[in-house]
């Protein structure tokens, strides 16, 4: 992690997982791996957030959700997709409550698989997810519009 | 009478991972009113029956929860079972209750550390999820997975544990025996703790019966029901007794689920003791015809595994009623008339699995 440039603050959603990728994303944060060392925050406050990390499917109750915590976090923003069913569905994509993956509805930047998704793996997809989050910035410094800036998703 | 006022509590909340909703209707400070709204993870598993083979349909019966996981797989095969009549080896209903009750100190320790963060105590949160990992390494070891493992298959267990692997399950639960001592003794005797959890949200035994209470939250309002007692699986040859509390505040929940940890960490070492030779599998022939009804005891309480089969490979109907579906009216009838601050440790101490609640 010695090139990472800053201590991101996550914000972390249930789409409609089982809870399992949920308490290892808490796990990351927890004793064994400890993420909160590097000043790490899980923060409940989408203005506050860098990372958004959404762990489940989206079903249609939580699709409207989804976009309001993206369109609420500031630019530059990243979106991490945890678990095989925030990839892709999963296990559950032939439910009829189940629209598919995460980016059916936000763009996501990084896609962490596994069921469930280990905290080694969740991790490495944060640390990914920095390197765009620092990539972002500097578009967003040099006023390139790609970077999604603002308020939008509205 | 005061202005009231509505203050929207969720989906997006402070207290657990999961989205619940809850629009709490306030006088002043004192909430007189809480109307839940569910549903915003509901996927359709029940449906999904229809869709899978039978033997397949365990992987997604695991996947109802991540917590319970363990605990859904063996209800759904147990009720399987019933229905074609398949005696079970001796030895899989061990290894069954062996990773059932490390399900529940794994699911108890994640509560304990919740109620610690609820409650503001950051340090006891992190030394409850540190005593966990423990739990989870067992796991890691005797099953490959974290979290989600998948070790139940209709008529038995997939994978076995050889001597060392029950060494090292039994050597743990007696250092983790150990090593909750002192924890319990914070959560019990630690002033910060009393303050805030005796006499808060106290359901009596008469309102605990009336409004479907199961668990620990039925138990701590003074009622011995554990379903752990019909002897399922292994539990019939171990010495399981309901762990009771009269007072049926969040204190005497608290104190239910801490006795229960050190009661399920000396289940799992008589098991080990007792646990015989033998297969671990029976193979299964041809389809389910016909129905059963399946009640095991979740870390959260009773749940009950309703199958229908039609003698063809797809089962007609599966119907799960999880614990926390039932501890839903309590919590409703605890949070009228508490205060706003008091509301996210009140829907903590029912334990709510909301993916389970929802399915």
């Amino acid at each position: 992690m010695k090139n990472v440039s800053k201590s991101p603050w996550l914000l972390h959603y249930d789409a409609s997982s089982c809870n399992g990728c949920d308490i290892e994303v808490l796990d990351c944060l927890t004793p064994k791996y400890d993420l909160e060392r590097f000043g790490v925050i899980n923060t409940g406050d989408p203005f506050q957030a860098d990372i958004l990390l959404i762990t489940g499917g989206v079903n249609s109750q939580t699709a409207s959700v989804v976009k309001q915590l993206y369109s609420q976090m500031p630019a530059p923003k990243v979106v991490v997709a945890v678990g095989i069913c925030a990839c892709t569905g999963g296990v559950f994509k032939e439910c009829y409550n189940i629209l598919g993956g995460i980016d059916t509805v936000i763009p996501v930047d990084v896609y962490v698989p596994g069921c469930a998704a280990r905290p080694e793996a969740i991790i490495d997809g944060v640390v990914r997810a920095l390197n765009i989050l620092d990539k972002k910035t500097a578009e967003l410094y040099a006023g390139k519009s790609g970077a999604q800036g603002g308020h939008d998703g509205r | 009478m005061a202005k009231r006022s509505i203050v929207p509590f969720g989906p997006q909340h402070p207290v657990l991972p999961e989205p619940i909703h809850l629009d709490l209707v306030l006088e002043d400070e004192t909430v007189v009113e809480a109307i839940p709204s569910i549903g915003f993870i509901h996927r359709g598993l029940e449906k999904l029956v229809e869709k899978k083979d039978f033997k397949q349909y365990v992987y997604i019966a695991e996947r109802v929860c991540g917590i319970c996981s363990c605990g859904h797989g063996m209800g759904y095969c147990e009720a399987v079972e019933h229905v074609m009549g398949i005696e079970v080896p001796r030895r899989a209903a061990y290894l069954r209750t062996i990773w059932m009750e490390m399900s529940r100190v794994h699911s108890h320790l994640l509560w304990l550390g919740l109620l610690a963060d609820a409650m503001g105590f950051e340090s006891l949160f992190m030394e409850a999820w540190r005593q966990r990992e423990e739990i989870l390494n067992l796991f890691d070891l005797t099953t490959g997975g974290r979290i989600i493992f998948s070790v139940n298959c209709v008529g038995g267990v997939l994978k076995d544990m050889d001597s060392g692997m029950l060494r090292a399950v039994a050597d743990t639960a007696e250092r983790l025996e150990r090593e909750i001592a002192p924890l319990t003794k914070t959560f019990l005797k630690e002033y910060t703790v009393q303050s805030r959890l005796k006499e808060l949200g106290v359901l009596s035994r008469e309102q605990a019966l009336l409004a479907g209470a199961v668990g620990p939250m039925l138990r701590a309002s003074g009622e011995a029901y554990d379903v752990r007692m019909l002897g399922y699986s292994a539990y019939q040859e171990l010495h399981v007794e309901p762990v009771v509390r009269r007072e049926g505040d969040s204190y005497a929940r608290c104190e239910v689920r801490l006795e229960e940890l050190a009661q399920s960490l000396r289940l799992i070492r008589e098991a080990v003791s007792k646990i015989p030779e033998g297969p671990i599998a029976e193979p299964v022939k041809g389809n389910p015809g016909g129905e059963y009804f399946m009640r095991i005891e979740q870390p959260r309480g009773e749940a009950i595994y309703y199958v229908k089969g039609n003698g063809t490979k797809n089962l007609e109907r599966f119907r799960l009623r999880t614990p926390t579906t039932s501890n839903i009216p309590p919590m409703v009838d605890l949070l009228k008339g508490c205060q706003l601050a008091d509301v996210p440790l009140l829907v903590l101490t029912i334990d709510p699995c909301i993916s389970c609640t929802e399915r």
